[in-house]
């Protein structure tokens, strides 16, 4: 009996060390010549701190898929260049990096403006153009762009559907709600679905305003919510827009009752005094249910060290860091499922496969290559920015606080 | 139809702006109309003063009250040095407009580089303490700034009018040759008064860091209303540019509060225009 035991034992053992052998085979260091991805990133300018996100996920993401097998067995390498946050410049680059510097393959930048001007030149060069912060889905009309976060073809409307539902599923519902914008195209652009969505439901909206994208003062806005005093405040904000109306206000000892944030610095809002159960939306937290996911918890961890390294305030992994995971993602899969690195080639594939990501199955087949859209609403709670909404996507213990 | 409340409240926030916009256009408002020297490094300064008062603040632990006592004196030095360049290359009014406006450039690299372009915020246990008065709240930092303001403009005009090296400064800018021909050191006078415009932007800097956001673009966000408050408050005129910057400033959160914030910035050039196309006489 014991002989048995041990034979099976050992018997076992072969087998695993075996197949950890094989599977060692199928992840053989990539070599030959790189296959060299060309893109931009806004590194310098007013996109610049969150264009750091991107460098830093898109570094990691080089790296891990180099770790498995590369591009078609090959190393990855990643020519990123700095298009100074302005769209002309992200022209200019993406026209060199077809032309001059004959990269093999594209990604997509950051933010909607240099997505849009890159997109021209990809068009012109029929190449495959991947991004994950395009605001305005509809814009994106190329047919071989494809994008990476599951915002859905008209975010105008999904967006403030998941905001409303949640809200509405609080004991006391917002009765009234004050939509506060940047002139910034993809926040007056939500802002404008938000104030629709809210009309159609039944709310009184108390005040829409819109402001100009650098609006320094605060002030005479702050006087606007407060006299408005609506059950629920929505800001179609950038940056630290958020943290200075928060601000102003508290100057005028004005709290508001329930806040959602567009796009706010992430950091600053979740350590500012002012930011405790502040709204936004997001894609993906690094935290259950999503840590169960393949490569999120080696990507969040990864990320954290890098992104201290790096100085940028908020170091947990976010939407915007997961998005440009995702794009590689896509173009790995792209690649290697294909087996080939033609462009229209993995086009077709895309379009027929999708592609498995840190953010589920993303599907290409609706409206401009999008898929169905996926939002969620988070949460500042403890300092600390938590999924609250839907509510199956909220870690354990975690809900929806609305006061 | 706005609120009683909310128009006063509006224009009190317009005036604590307005007091803001003064700081930042004192310096470019002296150097301007009596150095005839068109400085747009004078926002590159500020941001520079701001950001050092930042990382005074948030690194070393410096209280922004000392902070300001440490970067005045060395931006004083630094304007002095400028000028001495502005001198040996012999800048003049049209040609300072490039040469400082390259100089902006160099700065807003240089903040980019040891900063970042992350957006910064200097949080103060200040930053959002105000008085209240009847329904109105003041916000206590930008009436320190505004009370700062008045008080720079008052001295800076009292320096002009009653004593002997503002008066010197004034012929000077009427005419430098018959000045001299008088007993003026021009030279020697116009390199006191750049210092004092370089310390005028570390002070209006301390301020832009403890109410605003830091960012090195930010630089180009002041220039346009600055701009317009200098020449609305007339050139050289310390507290011309005091009350331009509060007229502007009231005017834009008026225009907020009763029409749209988005109509804001439209505001300080359209008082410009009516004032350049009536030409009052005080302008």
């Amino acid at each position: 009996m014991r002989t048995k035991s041990s034979r099976r034992f050992v018997l076992g053992g072969l087998a695993g060390v075996t197949s950890l052998a094989l599977s060692g085979v199928g992840r053989a260091a990539p070599s030959g010549t790189p296959v060299r991805v060309g893109s931009t990133l806004s590194l310098t300018g007013p996109l610049g701190q969150t264009a750091l996100v991107h460098k830093i996920a898109g570094e990691i993401a080089v790296e891990m898929i180099n770790k498995r097998n590369g591009f078609l067995g090959r190393p990855v390498e990643w020519v990123l260049l700095d298009d100074q946050s302005k769209p002309e410049v992200t022209r200019s680059l993406y026209e060199n990096l077809i032309t001059v510097d004959k990269v093999d393959l594209i990604q997509g930048p950051y933010a909607t403006a240099p997505i849009l001007a890159g997109m021209g030149v990809a068009q012109r060069y029929q190449k495959v153009y991947i991004q994950s912060s395009m605001g305005i889905p509809k814009n994106l009309t190329y047919d071989m762009a494809f994008p990476a976060t599951p915002f859905g073809p008209e975010p105008n409307k999904s967006y403030p559907k998941v905001l409303l539902d949640a809200m509405a599923s609080t004991k006391t519902p917002p009765k009234s709600i004050s939509v506060l914008t940047s002139k910034f195209p993809s926040a007056q652009f939500m802002a404008e679905g938000t104030r629709d969505e809210a009309k159609a439901r039944g709310l009184n909206v108390a005040l829409y305003l819109e402001y100009e994208f650098g609006t320094r003062d605060f002030g005479a806005i702050a006087a606007r919510v407060k006299d408005a005093n609506a059950d629920m405040l929505w800001l179609g904000a950038l940056g630290l827009d958020s943290n200075l109306l928060l601000e102003a206000l508290r100057k005028l000892d004005y709290v508001p009752k329930r806040h959602f944030h567009l796009y706010p610095a992430p950091g600053p809002l979740a350590v500012s005094p002012d930011g405790d159960l502040a709204l936004s939306s997001t894609f993906l937290e690094p935290a259950p249910p999503f840590t169960d996911r393949k490569d999120v918890p080696e990507l969040a961890a990864t990320y954290k060290e890098r992104a201290t390294k790096a100085n940028v305030p908020y170091t947990d992994l976010d939407a915007q860091g997961a998005g440009m995971y995702t794009q590689w993602q896509i173009l790995e899969q792209a690649v290697n499922g294909a087996k080939s690195l033609d462009d229209k080639v993995l086009a077709a594939w895309l379009k027929k496969n999708g592609a498995d990501t840190i953010y589920g199955k993303i599907d290409f087949n609706g409206p401009n290559n999008h898929g169905p859209a996926a939002q969620m609403v988070k949460q500042v709670q403890n300092k600390k920015w938590v999924v609250v909404w839907p509510a199956n996507f909220a870690p354990p213990g975690v809900k929806l606080i609305a006061p | 139809m706005p609120s009683l409340t909310l128009l006063g409240q509006s224009l009190i926030s317009g005036v604590m702006l307005g007091g803001l916009y003064a700081l930042v256009a004192l310096g470019l408002s002296l150097s301007w109309g009596l150095l005839r020297l068109v400085n747009l490094g004078h926002f590159a300064l500020a941001f520079l003063g701001a950001y050092l008062v930042y990382h005074l603040g948030t690194v070393w632990h410096v209280d922004p009250w000392w902070a300001v006592l440490i970067i005045v004196p060395v931006f004083f030095v630094f304007g002095m040095l400028q000028h001495w360049v502005f001198v040996v290359f012999r800048v003049t009014e049209l040609t300072s407009l490039l040469v400082t406006f390259g100089i902006s450039v160099i700065v807003e690299s240089i903040l980019q580089w040891i900063w970042t372009a992350d957006f910064r915020r200097y949080e103060t246990h200040y930053a959002g303490v105000s008085l209240k008065v009847g329904p109105f709240y003041v916000p206590w930092l930008e009436l320190v700034a505004l009370i700062v303001a008045v008080g720079l403009a008052w001295a800076s005009w009292a320096w002009l009018r009653w004593t002997y090296v503002g008066k010197a400064l004034r012929a000077t800018a009427e005419d430098a040759d018959i000045a001299a021909a008088f007993g003026i050191n021009h030279r020697l006078l116009s390199f006191l008064l750049s210092g004092v415009c370089a310390a005028y932007a570390a002070v209006a800097g301390a301020f832009i860091a403890l109410v605003s956001t830091l960012a090195p673009s930010q630089i180009w966000a002041w220039l346009g209303v600055v701009f317009a408050v200098v020449i609305i408050g007339r050139l050289g005129n310390p507290v011309g540019a005091l009350l331009a910057g509060i007229l502007i400033g009231a005017a834009e959160s008026l225009a907020m509060a009763v029409i749209s914030p988005a109509w804001a910035p439209v505001v300080s050039f359209t008082i410009l225009i009516v004032l350049l196309l009536w030409q009052p006489k005080w302008l």
